[in-house]
């Protein structure tokens, strides 16, 4: 089992008034999975998002990734789970500015103090997986919206990790390029990396092979198709 | 990972170098102010010792108190209670002394041909060379044979041979002093101007002379005394206060009727002095340099708000507390060292033009140098640990979501 949420609850105190943004969350998946997370917004599952990927810790309840409890790590021991076992991919690409793409890929593995040659050699390897080997000393403004996903995907690639997080990485793409950036995905997929989707679109969903509903703070439904 | 987070920093100040040069300036100007100002502090402290030094060193002078006729005083030094004996007494009662000179001091017109200068005329005895350090530069002083037969011979200084010759030469020549003829037999070296004035507008004839033939009385006015050392200066000077006491039969009631100057003692008062000078500009100058820092923590405040995101993205990816921390805090520093650095060269090269354009004195001092640029490092550590500690405890979340 690579993921196992038991009970997770967080509360928020916003402004004097406390909010039950989860209610008491269990929910397993296993390695190789593509699950896809939807609800509307205030549904929880941006902070459902932030627990699984370690951002953030839960109120109660526990989280056991890769058989280790994160649910009680410090900052620091989080940091470091993130670095290694979570590759996140954001909706606004979230790439360093004035960086050249393979600095930016190479940068997780800066914070896992990989050497210097190691990294560069490797982030090449990574961005020629998403085939923007080419592009390598461009900085992100000089890419199009897809290829900047692609970089992203690949700087979430470059440590290993055992889960790919992707937070609307749709969202702000075309539909070809969206179409581009998830076929990426259900390429890693059936290499057998597990992979989680937050989404709002259904059609996006439609990649996953397990969509996890979640409303007020509980999942309201766990659907898994047969392909 | 330290020189990963120098890249890092240096990445950053690379992307605003116009803002990093501006914060820099205050830390340049600061280093720069701190070392210029000691330098010309030091400059004046080295200049005023030089001058009181030029007077002599290890030197005491005796001077004889004010006198008392029927309650009114004189002004100091009217007195004529010294006289030689009591010179020849300090010389051979009290240890510790290298040379003894009596002397006698009074303004007269000198004539040479056409010309004519007023100067004070000193008689004394040879030893005031050694005890005043003066040095011959044309012809020989007088001896002490001169001094017993009331020669009538003078040596020049350098100001009065110039104006009653004007570059002809004097050794041999006879002038006229208060109408009294002399000889010339030497020509002091210039020793410029000191704590008493201008050293070299004075003629040095031998003592009985002055006394005898010229001034017409039997006191002397001064005794210039040169003791062995430093160490033992304060010694003597008890000493001598000691005998002369003894010899003018003063009670234990009465003040003395005479004055010990110690010529150490006045240039220790003159060094606190001049050091309480050069502590008062590096103050000054250091208070631009917290300007400085100030500068710093500002800039570093604004720039860890404007990269709030990147500091998330970089937290998401896996950075730690020390490595969010270390970037901003290297940052901080690579500003202060190298404001630091050119800090050095500026104050040096304003310590140069200050002393080639005002023409004052400037000491570059290492230690200054050394401190300024040790508390410049200090002030970017300071004021950069603020803003970084801000950065590296932003929450992640929090710092993704920063538009």
């Amino acid at each position: 089992m690579s993921i196992l949420l038991s009970e997770v609850t967080k509360v928020y105190q916003l402004g004097g008034e406390r909010v039950n943004a989860l209610a008491g969350i269990t929910l397993s998946i296993s390695p190789g999975e593509f699950t896809a997370i939807m609800g509307p917004s205030g549904s929880g599952k941006s902070t459902l998002m932030n627990i699984l990927g370690c951002l953030d810790r839960p109120t109660t309840g526990s989280y056991m990734l890769d058989g280790q409890e994160v649910a009680t790590l410090n900052d620091d021991q989080l940091a470091i789970t993130r670095n290694k076992k979570i590759g996140f991919v954001f909706q606004s690409f979230n790439l360093l500015p004035r960086m050249s793409t393979l600095q930016n890929v190479a940068l997780p593995m800066v914070y896992a103090g990989v050497e210097k040659k190691e990294r560069l050699a490797r982030a090449e390897q990574v961005l020629a997986m998403v085939g923007l080997e080419s592009r390598m000393n461009h900085q992100p403004n000089e890419l199009s919206g897809g290829q900047r996903q692609r970089v992203a995907i690949a700087r979430a690639l470059v440590n290993d990790p055992t889960i790919i997080m992707a937070d609307e990485p749709t969202g702000n793409l075309d539909t070809k390029s969206g179409d581009e950036v998830m076929n990426i995905f259900s390429e890693l997929n059936s290499q057998g990396r597990t992979i989680i989707l937050v989404t709002h679109e259904p059609d996006i969903a439609e990649y996953a092979g397990r969509v996890v509903y979640v409303r007020d703070g509980l999942i309201e439904r766990d659907e898994w198709k047969v392909r | 990972m330290f020189s990963e987070s120098i890249s890092i920093a240096l990445a950053g100040l690379k992307a605003n170098k116009l803002r990093a040069m501006l914060t820099m300036l205050g830390i340049i100007i600061g280093v720069g102010a701190v070392i210029a100002m000691v330098s010309i502090g030091m400059g004046v402290k080295d200049k005023v010792a030089t001058s009181i030094a030029g007077l002599g060193s290890n030197l005491l002078v005796v001077t004889p108190g004010a006198s008392n006729a029927g309650g009114s005083r004189q002004a100091a030094g009217s007195s004529i209670t010294l006289n030689e004996k009591d010179a020849l007494a300090i010389t051979q009662e009290i240890a510790g002394i290298n040379l003894v000179a009596p002397a006698v001091t009074r303004s007269y017109q000198v004539v040479f041909g056409n010309q004519n200068w007023t100067t004070s005329i000193q008689g004394t005895t040879p030893d005031i060379q050694g005890i005043r350090d003066y040095n011959i530069e044309e012809g020989s002083f007088f001896t002490n044979q001169d001094v017993e037969t009331r020669a009538r011979v003078a040596v020049l200084g350098k100001t009065v041979a110039e104006n009653l010759f004007n570059g002809g030469t004097p050794i041999g020549q006879t002038i006229r002093i208060n109408n009294a003829p002399f000889r010339v037999v030497g020509v002091l070296e210039a020793k410029g101007e000191s704590a008493g004035g201008n050293q070299d507008d004075t003629v040095i004839i031998p003592l009985k002379t002055a006394q005898e033939r010229l001034m017409g009385i039997t006191y002397i006015q001064n005794i210039n005394v040169q003791a062995t050392g430093t160490d033992v200066i304060y010694q003597v000077q008890d000493d001598i206060t000691t005998l002369l006491r003894a010899r003018h039969k003063l009670t234990a009631t009465t003040p003395d009727d005479f004055t010990v100057r110690n010529m150490v003692a006045i240039m220790a008062a003159a060094d606190e002095t001049t050091s309480m000078i050069t502590s008062l500009l590096a103050v000054v100058a250091g208070l631009s340099l917290l300007v400085g820092g100030i500068g710093i923590m500002n800039i570093m405040l604004v720039s860890v708000t404007e990269r709030t995101r990147e500091i998330g993205i970089r937290k998401a990816l896996g950075a730690r507390y020390q490595n969010i921390l270390l970037q901003f805090l290297i940052e901080a520093i690579v500003i202060s060292v190298t404001g630091g650095v050119l800090g050095i060269a500026l104050g040096i090269g304003a310590s140069y033009g200050i002393s080639s354009i005002a023409g004052w004195k400037t000491v570059i001092s290492s230690l200054a140098i050394v401190a300024a640029f040790a508390f410049s490092v200090f002030i970017g550590l300071f004021f950069g640990i603020y803003p970084a500690r801000k950065a590296a405890l932003l929450d992640p979340i929090e710092a993704l979501r920063y538009e």
